[in-house]
């Protein structure tokens, strides 16, 4: 073999979020065409490009197909039960209050199961980024009907088209307290990177919704094309306006999907009210718990 | 290793078991715990979250006990020492995350004041009706450690113990109190910090690259790291490998459960401990736990003045069970008597262990109250015959 044909001489180059991935659990097992993997990687360029210590950067995930973005990512990584990935977080955040803790899971794990969990953590305001991508059905299990599916859409257990309402997430996050709030699709990679940047510099309860498009269920279910189809369907029906409101962010089946950044407002977390709250009645008794964590006898 | 003086109440007490559990848990070095309220649990959180805030400790009241057993799993996994309290309705929902933190080998402490039951059942009213759901509640096979305290003395030692344990095995260990020894109020004695022996967590001292969060190295269990060290592992409820990482098959099944099982099977005999009494020459042997234990010294009384030779077994770590010790038995006495405020739970396990080698009498309460020393005497004389 002649050193001009030798595979080996031609460097490859490595893939710019390689460092941030588990390279040795890929290939993924999401399907040709799902968008979760689009959102991982604007998630891995927001944090490259962050400054952050990423020693002290964890992710928590769920279940789902969004439940295993955690087991790809080369941080702390917590697959966790379905719908606690927000309560399993929360424990993390508190127990090392150091720590910058993201939640990243799909629609039906944070507002179908995990929906108690959700609006608990946005009244508290926990340190969380949460990180929702919602698909618009509950896909891993075989593309059933979701909090997020829009009226008249066929799932696979409303056969007939759904009539049920679904979730405005958005609104539900802000009303709920939620300190930064935003909604883009997985078309929107520069904007949707610009949000997980800005939003990993910010406290409290940070959620961003990102819309995926699931060609193996949704899409097949209603008729609706590839997964190209329904990134040209984005290209042509998201309408990006910042500062909308909230009340007009409700998505119907197959009509305009409003992006944009909603809110983005300083709120004391809920360990902030509780270092003031407690060093304010208890004084100088008051100790609160160790960046590092609680006592660790090591 | 001594503890950290912080969380210590040195001196003498007048304190309900509630208050003895949370002392308990401070004393062992617990500072975070989220819980939910409930009857006749939340005196042991609300004993912690007045004395936390002065200790350096993290209590959060969650939105419920999905919520609460969660956010401890996930605490545990900074290293911070983690506790949650409950009773059976609230139980019932933890058993999902306690499944999560036996399949991820989380130390933490899950304390179960029990009430009567089943569903809502009785709040204010003492019951011993969880004691299958502890080792058995949640799905698949997985092994754990349960304990059952008589008065708030033990209930303030155990809660330390049960700490320990849960560090030494990294399994979920269940506190199984009861109403009656929760809000009983009795002396409790604190000793000062430099008695009190806590086991620490198994923290690696491995380079990032070459640890792997699930790999024995012929240890019990794994070594531990922190999240926030560096380690940048994963871990899951999945069936997983020594990387943390899941697999599914039939070969990686067998060896992570394979090793859930045998941490705590294969150590049984150093984690069993029963209380004895006269049991050598008995011709019945009672067995009792918690407050049960306490009236069943009334009948043991009463039948021994009757000149019957009766010997008594507490059970202080109820699972993994006593077996060898109640096969033993089996072959030396005639009966043994076994009452519980439920229908037969731990009688089974008794039976099972007898294997009909000696007889076994259930003495049944079916909640709300103890027992009437009388109906355990009268099963002691209808065992003798």
């Amino acid at each position: 073999m002649s050193a001009v044909t030798s595979r080996s001489e031609i460097p490859v180059p490595e893939h710019p979020i390689a460092p941030f991935l588990r390279m040795d659990r890929i290939p993924h097992i999401w399907c040709p065409t799902c968008g979760i993997g689009t959102v991982v990687k604007c998630f891995a360029t927001a944090l490259e490009g962050s400054a952050l210590d990423l020693d002290k950067v964890a992710i928590v995930s769920g279940i789902g197909c969004t439940g295993r973005v955690a087991g790809y990512m080369k941080l702390d990584a917590f697959h966790t039960t379905h719908g606690r990935a927000i309560p399993f977080a929360t424990g993390l955040k508190l127990g090392r209050p150091e720590l910058q803790v993201t939640v990243f899971s799909g629609d039906g794990d944070l507002s179908g199961i995990g929906g108690n969990h959700f609006i608990h953590a946005a009244r508290r305001n926990i340190d969380l980024m949460v990180v929702l991508v919602n698909n618009f059905i509950y896909a891993m299990t075989g593309g059933q009907n979701a909090p997020t599916t829009p009226l008249t859409a066929r799932s696979s257990t409303m056969p007939y088209g759904n009539f049920e309402y679904p979730f405005n997430l958005p609104r539900l996050a802000a009303t709920c307290g939620a300190t930064y709030v935003a909604r883009w699709t997985c078309l929107h990679i520069r904007r949707l990177t610009k949000s997980f940047s800005e939003a990993l510099h910010r406290k409290g309860f940070r959620f961003i919704e990102v819309i995926t498009p699931c060609a193996t269920l949704y899409s097949r279910l209603n008729r609706l094309g590839t997964g190209l189809d329904l990134m040209r369907f984005y290209h042509d029906h998201a309408e990006i306006r910042h500062g909308a409101d909230l009340r007009d962010l409700e998505i119907a089946f197959q009509d305009r999907i409003v992006c944009g950044k909603f809110l983005d407002e300083e709120r004391p977390t809920f360990s902030e009210m509780k270092d003031a709250h407690y060093g304010k009645v208890l004084g100088d008794r008051y100790r609160p718990m160790p960046p590092e964590g609680g006592w660790i006898h090591a | 290793m001594k503890t950290d003086p912080a969380g210590v109440l040195t001196g003498v007490h007048y304190l309900d078991g509630d208050f003895a559990c949370g002392e308990g848990a401070m004393a062992a070095g617990c500072r975070f715990v989220a819980g939910y309220p409930i009857t006749p649990s939340t005196e042991v959180v609300e004993r912690i979250s007045a004395r936390f805030p002065m200790i350096g400790g993290t209590f959060i009241q969650m939105e419920d006990e999905l919520a609460s057993m969660a956010a401890v799993v996930g605490a545990s996994w900074t290293g911070t020492k983690s506790m949650t309290v409950t009773s059976g309705p609230g139980f019932s929902l933890m058993m999902e995350n306690i499944g999560l933190a036996a399949m991820m080998e989380t130390p933490c402490v899950v304390v179960n004041v029990q009430r009567g039951g089943p569903s809502t059942g009785l709040p204010t009213m003492v019951g011993q009706g969880d004691m299958m759901q502890a080792r058995w509640g949640s799905h698949g096979d997985y092994e754990l450690i349960a304990m059952s305290p008589q008065s708030p003395q033990e209930a303030f030692n155990l809660t330390i113990d049960a700490f320990n344990l849960s560090e030494t095995y990294r399994v979920p260990v269940m506190f199984m109190m009861d109403e009656c020894v929760g809000h009983m109020t009795e002396k409790v004695v604190i000793p000062p910090a430099d008695e009190i022996e806590v086991v620490p967590r198994r923290l690696t001292d491995k380079k990032p690259a070459d640890f792997l969060p699930y790999r024995l190295d012929g240890a019990i269990v794994p070594e531990f790291a922190r999240a926030g060290d560096g380690y940048r592992f994963h871990t899951t409820g999945l069936t997983h490998d020594e990387r943390g990482y899941p697999v599914m098959s039939v070969e990686c099944q067998e060896w992570n459960v394979h090793h859930l099982m045998d941490k705590i099977r294969l150590n049984a005999e150093q984690i069993v401990r029963v209380e004895e009494e006269q049991v050598e020459g008995a011709e019945v042997v009672v067995i009792a736990y918690g407050i049960t234990a306490r009236v069943t010294r009334t009948a043991i009384d009463m039948a021994r003045r009757d000149g019957l030779k009766v010997g008594f077994l507490r059970l202080i770590v109820v699972w993994p069970f006593p077996e060898r010790r109640i096969r033993e038995l089996a072959g030396r006495v005639k009966a043994f008597v076994v009452p519980e405020i439920n229908y037969g739970q731990i009688s089974l396990e008794v039976e099972r262990c007898a294997a009909g080698r000696a007889a076994t009498r259930h003495v049944p309460h079916g909640g709300g109250g103890v027992h009437d020393p009388s109906s355990i005497y009268n099963a002691i004389v209808g065992a003798v015959k």
